[in-house]
C-alpha cells in the first residue's frame, strides 16, 4: 500500500474518531455535574437549555474567552508547554483502542505497552506544571501527584500481566477476541483479583476521587493547576477526562470483552447478536465512568500516608499473587 | 514481517500524535486570537489565599519522594521482565515457570527490606 495513502486515511479516522471522543468527553463533564448533582438531592446545571443540555457547549466558549494568566515569576516554557503535554498523550492513547472489531486506528502488536507508555508520559504534564507554577500549592500537587503516579502505575502494570498471560498477546483486538472463547466472554472473572487492583490503580492513575490528593481541593485548592487559567486550564481539565475514558476502554478490552457480548447471553437471547459491536463497548465504558463519579458521590478522600500503604502494600502483593496463581493454573491447562 | 509491513502499522500511530498535539496547539492558538490581556502586577503574583508570598518555591522537599521514585525504577523493570514473561510463557512452559519465581523471589526480598526500612510509612511513628 502507498504511503500516502495511509497517511490521508489515517487523518480521515483520526478526525471522525476524534471528534466523537470529544462529544463523548464534553457530555461527560455535564454527566458528571448532572450526576453528582443528583447524589447530592441537587439539581446540577439546568440554566443554559432544557435542563442544561447545552451547559458543556457553553463552557468551552467561556473557556475560549477567558484571559490566560501567566504569573510572573512561573518557568515560561515549561509552564506553557506543560498542557499541551497533557493533553497530547492523553489523546494519543486512542490511537490504539478499539471500539469495534477492525474500527481502530493503528492496528499494532504491541497495543498495550503503548497505552501504558503513553499514559506514563502524561505524568510528564503534571510535574512540569507543579514545578514551573513556583507555587506551594502547584508544587506539592505536582510531587505528591509524582508520588502517587508512579507508584499506582507499578500496581497498573502487575494486573495487566494477568491479562497478558491469559490473552498471549499485546494486541488488544487479540485480547478481546480471546476472551471470546470462554462460555462466560470475559477475563473478568478468572482475573478478579486483576480487576480490582486495576479498577483501584485506574483511580489513582487519573487523580479521581478518593485518590485525588494531588489537586485536593480543600488543602491544596487546586493542585498542580491552581496557576492556570482560560484554555491552558481546560486543556488539564480535557486531558484529565480523556484519561478516564482510555483507562475505562482498556478495563473494558481487557477485563469486559470489549466490543463482544458474552456468547452464554447470546445463546439465551439470540435476538442480542444484532445490536451492534460499538454499542455493548460503549456500554462497558460507561459503566466505568460511572463508577467513577459515583465513587467521588460517595467515598471521602484518603489520607497521603493511607494512599501510598494501599499502593505499595496492599496492591502490588495482591497482583503478584493473581500473577503466582494465574501462572500456575495455566501450567495444568 | 518485512519494513514495508511495519512501516504501515506503526505510521499512523505517529500521525495520531502529531494530530494531537496540533489540536493542543491549535486551541491556545484560537484562544490567543479572542481573549482578552489586561495584566497587572498583583495579578501576575502566586496565589496564596491572599497572604503575599514569602519566598521562592523551588528549594528542598521530602527525600521520601526521591526514595519512592527509586524503588518505583525498579519495580519497573520487574515489570518490563514481566510482560515479554507473559507473552511467551505458554510456549516455554516449566523452565519460565520457575526461572520467574525465582527473580518475583529476589524481588521480594528487596521489597521486605524497603518495607523494613519503612520506605512506604508517611505518618511520623
Amino acid at each position: 500500500m502507498d504511503t500516502l495513502y495511509i497517511i490521508a486515511i489515517t487523518i480521515i479516522k483520526t478526525a471522525v474518531y476524534f471528534g466523537i471522543l470529544m462529544l463523548h468527553v464534553a457530555y461527560a463533564t455535564y454527566a458528571e455535574r448532572k450526576i453528582i448533582g443528583h447524589i447530592q438531592l441537587r439539581l446540577g446545571p439546568m440554566v443554559v437549555g432544557p435542563h442544561g443540555i447545552l451547559q458543556p457547549i457553553a463552557d468551552v466558549v467561556k473557556l475560549l474567552f477567558k484571559e490566560d494568566i501567566v504569573p510572573a515569576k512561573v518557568d515560561k516554557t515549561i509552564f506553557k508547554i506543560a498542557p499541551i503535554i497533557s493533553l497530547t498523550a492523553a489523546l494519543s492513547t486512542f490511537a490504539v483502542i478499539p471500539v469495534n472489531k477492525n474500527w481502530v486506528i493503528a492496528d499494532i502488536n504491541v497495543g498495550l505497552l503503548y497505552v501504558i507508555g503513553i499514559a506514563g508520559i502524561g505524568t510528564y504534564g503534571i510535574i512540569f506544571s507543579g514545578w514551573a507554577s513556583n507555587s506551594k500549592y502547584a508544587f506539592l500537587g505536582g510531587l505528591r501527584s509524582a508520588a502517587q503516579m508512579v507508584s499506582y502505575e507499578v500496581a497498573l502494570g502487575l494486573s495487566l500481566v494477568g491479562v497478558i498471560l491469559m490473552a498471549e498477546s499485546f494486541n488488544l483486538t487479540e485480547i478481546v477476541n480471546k476472551q471470546t472463547e470462554y462460555w462466560y466472554g470475559m477475563f473478568l472473572f478468572p482475573q478478579i483479583i486483576a480487576y480490582f487492583v486495576f479498577v483501584v490503580a485506574m483511580l489513582a492513575e487519573t487523580n479521581r476521587l478518593p485518590f485525588d490528593l494531588p489537586e485536593a481541593e480543600t488543602e491544596l485548592v487546586a493542585g498542580y493547576f491552581v496557576e492556570y487559567s482560560g484554555i491552558r486550564f481546560s486543556l488539564f481539565y480535557l486531558a484529565e477526562y480523556l484519561a478516564m475514558f482510555s483507562m475505562s476502554a482498556l478495563a473494558t478490552i481487557c477485563f469486559w470483552g470489549g466490543w463482544t457480548a458474552p456468547p452464554i447471553l447470546i445463546k439465551a437471547f439470540p435476538i442480542l447478536e444484532f445490536v451492534p459491536g460499538f454499542v455493548w463497548f460503549l456500554i462497558k465504558v460507561y459503566f466505568h465512568i460511572f463508577l467513577f463519579f459515583w465513587l467521588r458521590g460517595t467515598l471521602p478522600r484518603y489520607r497521603y500516608d493511607q494512599l501510598m500503604a494501599i499502593g505499595w502494600k496492599v496492591l502490588i502483593p495482591l497482583a503478584l499473587v493473581n500473577i503466582v496463581v494465574t501462572s500456575i493454573v495455566k501450567y495444568y491447562y | 514481517m518485512g519494513q514495508d509491513a511495519l512501516t504501515q502499522r506503526y505510521l499512523p500511530v505517529l500521525i495520531v500524535i502529531i494530530i494531537s498535539f496540533i489540536i493542543g496547539f491549535s486551541m491556545l492558538l484560537i484562544s490567543r486570537l479572542i481573549r482578552p490581556k489586561r495584566p497587572y502586577t498583583l495579578k501576575l503574583t502566586p496565589y496564596e489565599c491572599g497572604i503575599p508570598s514569602t519566598e521562592d518555591t523551588w528549594e528542598r522537599f521530602n527525600v521520601k519522594f526521591y526514595i519512592v521514585a527509586l524503588v518505583f525504577v525498579i519495580f519497573d523493570v520487574e515489570i518490563i521482565f514481566l510482560y515479554p514473561w507473559a507473552l511467551v510463557y505458554k510456549k516455554i512452559g516449566f523452565y519460565a515457570l520457575l526461572e520467574m519465581y525465582l527473580f518475583i523471589f529476589i524481588l521480594l526480598i528487596g521489597y521486605f527490606y524497603a518495607i523494613g526500612k519503612k520506605v512506604f510509612n508517611w505518618s511520623k511513628e
